[in-house]
């Protein structure tokens, strides 16, 4: 059996529809079966509330008079972009005022007209013949202007990689805070209410599909940035006039030292055309699998710690190398769910009738990393590998002695198999001294927990590492922890000297 | 019941400078588990937690030593306007004051807080804040 889409929207339109939520759905399909199922339910609705900073609002103002050309504009102080036509202007969510004390950006100005506060305009230009005026400040309300259009280039993740940290210091991420030694796990995501994960072929999810947006009535654009469904990360790039939206669906917040973001509230009517759309939206928080990654290295791959489901995710803890370890969510499941409700509510009241895509998104694309053009410097690039080092057993006498015969500040100290067990500078030396006679040898003062870094590291994660700790130098070591380099603060002048080797 | 007790260190004679958690304890028999402690050269600050029913004579004595005594009855507050039951500060807290209920709605048992501030920090909405 299947059903056409003008049946839905007729049953929607005298009021005989069945309209579930996604999480409803697998119940009621254990329950009749997939056949079962399908006769018995149209709509099945989706929600999903949580932070999305690729998101933003076009506005246009109307014209001044004597009237203007925007060259430059803010708003309470958050510049938006104003490189398109006079009174036109893109504000971006993540976009930071310039001159507040507290964290404040263009998300807080967006939920500030929604909530229908007032927002103080100003802009600048150079004058033209047809444009003579130069500055302009006014207040304006969201029905002040002629339009606020949201348009959001990235929404509404398919699944996220959830989150911990398995180095030794808490980390400030735009995944919230991440306890040292793997101590919590953050995740993102409505499981299965999500809107993606009910349809992840992109059968009915595509350009021109009407949709909840932030309280209001939106539209599918189509594919989001970085869409990359053919890794299980699919996007959307949606889009709803700001007038129709509600604060409790559009919520401003700044991750701790990271930024400032917006929580979005989007959901999407599928309708339940055939048994393979019955069977994606029976999904489970079970079925749908994420990573848990390691923010603790820098780099654009990370390594996943442990591959756990939003079921794992959403009991409160989950299993890390053999030990329980909490989470916690950055999105609302709660608010999902009154997305979800709400938009189940207007079909039912026959607010909101459905349609197909236009033009489909592709289910199997995927994003590709930066081609990169220029070399990014390596600490091999810039190291020094003249290693003046010392062992272990040696008298603090012949450590001085070399740190002067050599004019360096550090020696990396070594074991009888030359491998790297410390490290000792002038200071410690110095220190040993004036404090204590009786201290003789090198191992009895050298620091044993060495900072290091290796000849692949990035410069820029090593010199992050030299000011983190606040130290002067990083012995550099291979694999089997030989030392094969010493990277100091000068070297890295190097990168400015024109001196690399390419 | 928690008591933030603060306390001088710069005379000779201030209570900072006696041994006074460990007087009260030999003089009232009541057990105090203190959970947190911040003590520098010059002030000191402790939170202590003791049972309801002893918290009135555990107070009158600390105040008699010259200990400023705080009751804190709500140490960590949620603004509900501004929450959106993420659940961002549950696994931020070592204490587990946060968790949800059946309706994925935020519940906060602030009696277990210690007022370690992580999240007030880690919460995106600037929704929890300290007692004042």
């Amino acid at each position: 059996m299947e059903k056409s889409l003008d049946l839905i929207n007729a049953r929607i339109r005298d009021g005989t529809a069945r309209i579930v939520t996604a999480e409803e759905m697998p119940g009621i399909v254990d329950e009749l079966g997939e056949e079962g199922a399908l006769a018995e339910v149209d709509v099945v609705t989706t929600g999903t509330f949580g932070a999305m900073c690729s998101s933003g609002a076009f506005f246009n103002f109307g014209h001044a008079d004597p009237p203007i050309r925007m060259e430059r504009v803010w708003l309470n102080d958050v510049e938006a972009y104003a490189g398109i036509a006079a009174v036109d202007a893109y504000l971006g969510a993540t976009q930071e005022a310039e001159s507040k004390d507290q964290l404040y950006g263009g998300a807080h100005v967006l939920e500030e007209l929604v909530a229908g506060g007032t927002v103080e305009l100003r802009a600048t230009s150079r004058g033209t013949d047809c444009y003579p005026r130069r500055s302009i400040v006014t207040e304006l309300l969201l029905e002040d202007m002629n339009q606020a259009i949201m348009v959001n280039p990235r929404n509404s993740y398919q699944r996220y990689n959830a989150a911990a940290n398995a180095t030794d210091r808490t980390l400030h991420t735009y995944m919230g805070t991440l306890l040292p030694r793997c101590g919590n796990v953050s995740y993102s995501g409505a499981g299965t209410l999500s809107p993606l994960v009910n349809d992840p072929d992109f059968r009915v999810i595509g350009s021109g599909v009407p949709i909840f947006l932030a309280g209001g009535e939106g539209m599918v654009v189509g594919e989001g940035t970085q869409h990359s469904a053919g890794g299980g990360f699919g996007t959307l790039m949606v889009t709803g006039d700001m007038k129709g939206m509600r604060q409790e669906f559009l919520r401003a917040a700044v991750m701790n030292s990271y930024g400032v973001t917006l929580y979005v509230g989007v959901g999407i009517p599928i309708p339940v055309l055939d048994t393979g759309i019955v069977r994606s939206t029976a999904v489970r928080d079970e079925d749908i699998l994420t990573d848990i990654i390691d923010y603790g290295t820098p780099r654009r791959d990370r390594p996943s710690l442990a591959k756990v489901s939003y079921a794992d995710l959403r009991s409160g803890s989950v299993e890390i190398g053999g030990e329980s370890v909490r989470t916690s969510s950055l999105s609302s499941y709660r608010r999902a769910r009154a997305v979800a409700q709400e938009l189940k509510g207007w079909i039912e009241a026959g607010k909101m009738e459905l349609a197909l895509p236009t033009r489909r998104i592709d289910p199997a694309k995927r994003s590709k990393p930066m081609r990169e053009t220029a070399v990014t410097p390596r600490v091999r690039d810039i190291m020094n590998r003249q290693v003046i080092s010392i062992t272990e057993d040696e008298e603090i006498r012949v450590a001085a002695k070399r740190l002067l015969r050599d004019e360096t500040n550090h020696l990396p100290v070594l074991d009888g198999n030359g491998t790297l067990v410390g490290i000792i500078t002038t200071y410690d030396v110095s220190k040993a001294v004036v404090t204590d006679g009786r201290l003789r040898q090198v191992k009895d003062i050298m620091t044993r927990k060495v900072i290091k870094t290796t000849p692949d590291e990035p410069v820029d994660i090593a010199a992050q590492k030299l000011e983190r700790n606040n130290i002067s130098a990083l012995p550099v070591v291979d694999a089997t922890n030989r030392v094969v380099g010493i990277l100091s603060a000068i070297d890295l002048g190097k990168l400015f000297g024109g001196r690399r080797r390419r | 019941m928690k008591l933030l007790l603060a306390f001088s260190r710069r005379g000779q004679h201030d209570p900072g400078r006696e041994p006074v958690i460990a007087r009260v304890v030999k003089e009232t028999g009541v057990l105090v588990n203190v959970e947190k402690a911040n003590i520098d050269s010059m002030a000191g600050e402790m939170l202590i937690d003791i049972p309801d029913a002893d918290a009135d004579q555990v107070r009158r004595r600390l105040e008699e030593m010259g200990v400023a005594v705080r009751v804190m009855e709500n140490a960590i507050a949620l603004d509900e306007a501004e929450c959106v039951d993420c659940g961002a500060c549950i696994s931020v807290c070592p204490q587990e004051v946060f968790s949800f209920d059946e309706d994925w709605r935020l519940r906060v048992s602030s009696e277990r807080c210690v007022l370690c501030g992580k999240c007030i920090q880690a919460c995106p909405h600037g929704a929890l804040s300290q007692q004042g």
